[in-house]
């Protein structure tokens, strides 16, 4: 027996060794660190063709159609005005370049510029990684800060420890824009005899009136859990002021979710919930069928985001218009729920920093907007002078240019902390089924704002 | 062991040459030799990932900074989160519906098909196999249709005048995990009956004959003679599914996301949530860590009582 477990004895040695030597290396001290990155006060160069022969690597999400191809050109664009600089492009979807982002920035041969979502948990742990750099001395360089609207640029500007959200150095730029909106149906309307509401009121009014005659007033499909905060986002628009909901929204210390404002909004999707006005059952359905549902006709309305514009003008043509969220009184100036495309940054591990934010100057630029607009996208500057002749497409890109100019663009509410989309998701289910009151889901929003604010990070 | 020297020398002699073993080969390692390569593939992927998720459960790491340790508080929040607790108590029901449901309903399946000695028992078989074989992810998917407000399931229901009966099931705060669950039961049913049927088609006949004579029924039959020879394919039965239902990942993600609310959330979601979703390392591999020691309990457990009275 002695002898028999010798080995036994002496592989657990091996393995206690072995775990020994993995403990000695904290996790992420592998990773490079931060310190090399550029000293912002040094000299940028916006000259690219005397850097001589490189290789730019770029990880974008633009896959779709139109993304793709805008995509495609600027690249060919690019280096055709620079034939010193190679394009290394990598394209993923939303979701799987999100997975695959932290991987790929801690390790060694990290990518130039990179697609990062604006959110904490993405653009704000990077930043407070240290993994991307400031582009302050190239937003001075290229004069970005005149190019962007303050409204749009905040969306990817972190102070330098990534702690607080929409003041301190820009760390990327946005392509295209984006806003939640009203979807409605021409006909449905026309056969209720409700004309497009201009007020808050005669929304409500509508809504019933779609109620009662038999009609699905919004279609919600909420399965996903976040399709509700587009809801909420609006309707929270029309009762809370701006700068309230953006400092919720950023994440940033001094709001409150709790406010008589909130509360009037939280009851508000209460009462639509519970009087039929969000379909028959919201949390059952899932986002992709209530839309396509909407579109085969069923449905008055569908609060949802301009990204479903064109998927909605091949499928209703004609019949499907797009409005802002309507305002308290005719004629206010609009306020939705709304954000940018992912901005484009520069890693701090890019050995070219000059030539890489010369790539996201050349994306951003006018020529690229028009060729954003041509290819079907929302471009994220001058938009209205870009809105097509006609079509649900022309609603979409004056929308969100009277929103940028002359009203507010809300945040995302789960930009907030790294939880606030699972913590609002779950509570707007609860919520829109009666398992929750106002008061229990504003306060459940709160306490995940307090514990992330008041933990100073 | 003793005897493996005797081994090594045998072929020597047969060859008639006075030649010295090798001293690799009269070795007592030589065995472990053999297994090198296998062990260090093992090794590699499996016992280094699994030390290192170990590791990694003990600090706080978002993935990109440098981690701090904080000892066993990730462990500490496993059980005192109230979020996380109910997570592992969805795993318990899931139980239920992935081990016991078809167990029940798989002895049922596979002592009729045995007894009644039906043709085509291959085609009954496979019908009830096929779920099995599909990707998870397609039953998840064809299932979300059957569950939708105006799916299949409602239809039916509606068409049969339940109307009242007829609800967002995946939608429902009470009924969703339930009703994932029965995904669950229609997936698994079929691999515990074929377990089953196998292990029924091994007992003698005369055992049978022996209890007729006795004056046993059917019912006698089943419980005096075929459910204690199937003993150890029901322990095998429960392993599988007993794991299958901890670990479930696929189904939850796709149909419901962990909706309504939390009311659907498992341990292996909060996982792949937590560590790719939003940078808590530390506190993922804890639960995969605490996930894997609560598989291998439960399942020593079940094969402790499996294998009490056949010794």
């Amino acid at each position: 027996m002695t002898r028999r477990s010798t080995p036994t004895v002496r592989m657990a040695a091996v393995a206690a060794a072995a775990a020994l030597a993995l403990s000695a290396c904290t996790p992420g001290s592998n990773i490079p660190s931060s310190e090399g990155e550029a000293d912002p006060n040094r000299e940028v160069s916006t000259d690219v063709a005397g850097l001589g022969d490189i290789t730019l690597t770029i990880w974008d999400q633009e896959v779709r159609g139109g993304q793709d191809e805008q995509m495609t050109q600027l690249n060919e664009a690019f280096q055709e005005l620079y034939p010193n600089v190679t394009i290394d492009r990598n394209s993923q979807s939303f979701d799987d370049l999100g997975t695959t982002l932290r991987l790929a920035l801690t390790g060694d041969d990290a990518p130039d510029v990179v697609q990062a979502n604006n959110g904490r948990s993405d653009m704000g742990a990077f930043v407070s990684a240290g993994q991307l750099i400031s582009l302050e001395p190239y937003a001075e360089a290229y004069g970005w800060k005149e190019r962007y609207p303050e409204s749009v640029l905040q969306y990817s500007t972190y102070s330098e420890d990534g702690a607080t959200f929409g003041e301190g150095n820009v760390y990327g730029l946005p392509q295209v824009g984006e806003a939640v909106g009203v979807y409605y149906s021409k006909s449905k309307l026309e056969e209720l005899g409700v004309a497009l509401p201009e007020t808050w009121e005669e929304f409500e009014a509508a809504l019933a009136t779609a109620e009662e005659a038999g009609e699905v007033p919004i279609h919600l499909g909420n399965l996903e859990q976040w399709p509700a905060l587009h809801v909420f986002g609006p309707i929270q628009g029309t009762q809370t002021a701006v700068e309230e909901i953006t400092a919720l929204g950023l994440g940033n210390e001094g709001a409150s979710w709790t406010t008589p404002e909130n509360t009037a909004a939280a009851t508000t999707l209460a009462d639509w919930a519970s009087a039929g006005y969000l379909g028959e059952a919201p949390n059952g359905t899932a986002y992709d069928d209530a839309w396509s549902a909407f579109a085969e006709g069923e449905g008055v309305f569908l609060v949802a985001g301009s990204w479903l514009a064109a998927g909605l003008d091949t499928e209703m043509g004609e019949d499907v218009g797009f409005m802002a969220p309507p305002p308290a009184q005719a004629g206010d100036a609009p306020v939705t729920t709304g954000g940018t495309g992912l901005p484009f940054a520069v890693t701090s591990g890019s050995d070219t920093p000059d030539a890489a934010a010369a790539y996201v100057d050349f994306i951003t630029s006018a020529e690229a907007m028009q060729i954003l607009a041509d290819t079907g996208n929302v471009p994220v500057l001058e938009t209205a002078s870009f809105a097509p002749e006609s079509g649900v497409l022309k609603d979409v890109f004056e929308v969100y240019g009277s929103v940028t100019s002359e009203g507010s663009l809300l945040p995302y509410l789960d930009y907030a902390t790294p939880t606030m989309g699972e913590t609002l998701g779950a509570s707007l289910q609860g919520l829109i089924a009666g398992q929750l009151t106002a008061e229990e889901f504003l306060q459940e929003a709160q306490t995940d704002y307090e514990e992330f604010t008041g933990s100073g990070s | 062991m003793k005897s493996s020297p005797v081994l090594a020398a045998e072929p020597v002699r047969q060859a008639g040459r006075p030649r010295r073993p090798s001293i690799g080969a009269r070795s007592r390692l030589t065995p472990y030799l053999y297994l090198l390569p296998a062990f260090v593939v093992y090794a590699a992927f499996m016992i280094y990932p699994l030390i290192r998720a170990g590791q990694l459960s003990l600090y706080e790491w978002d993935g990109l900074s440098l981690a701090t340790f904080v000892g066993l508080r990730n462990y500490q929040e496993v059980f005192t989160d109230p979020d996380l607790r109910d997570s592992f108590a969805h795993a318990l029901v899931l139980i239920f519906f992935y081990s016991v449901l078809p167990v029940l309903v798989g002895l049922l399946i596979s002592s009729v098909l045995h007894r009644a000695r039906i043709r085509g028992l291959g085609f009954f078989r496979t019908v009830v196999f096929l779920p099995q074989v599909i990707a998870m992810v397609v039953v998840a998917i064809a299932w979300r249709q059957i569950y939708a407000p105006d799916g299949t399931l409602n239809s039916v229901l509606e068409a049969i005048g339940l109307d009242q009966l007829a609800r967002p099931w995946l939608g429902d705060f009470v009924l969703a995990l339930p009703a994932v669950g029965l995904i669950g039961t229609w997936v698994q049913t079929g691999l515990v009956t074929v377990l089953l049927l196998a292990g029924m088609s091994r007992i003698p006949g005369e055992l049978y004959e022996a209890a007729r004579i006795d004056g046993a029924g059917p019912v006698r039959e089943f419980f005096a003679v075929t459910l204690p020879a199937v003993r150890g394919e029901i322990v095998v039965a429960l392993t599988l599914t007993i794991i299958a239902a901890l670990k479930t990942f696929d189904l939850i993600y796709v149909t419901t996301g962990g909706g309504p609310g939390n009311t659907t959330s498992v341990p292996s979601y909060e996982v792949f949530r937590r560590a790719f979703e939003l940078g808590q390392v530390g506190s993922a591999s804890a639960i995969a860590i605490t996930l894997t020691i609560m598989i291998f309990a439960i399942n020593l457990v079940v094969n402790r009582i499996g294998e009490r009275d056949n010794r």
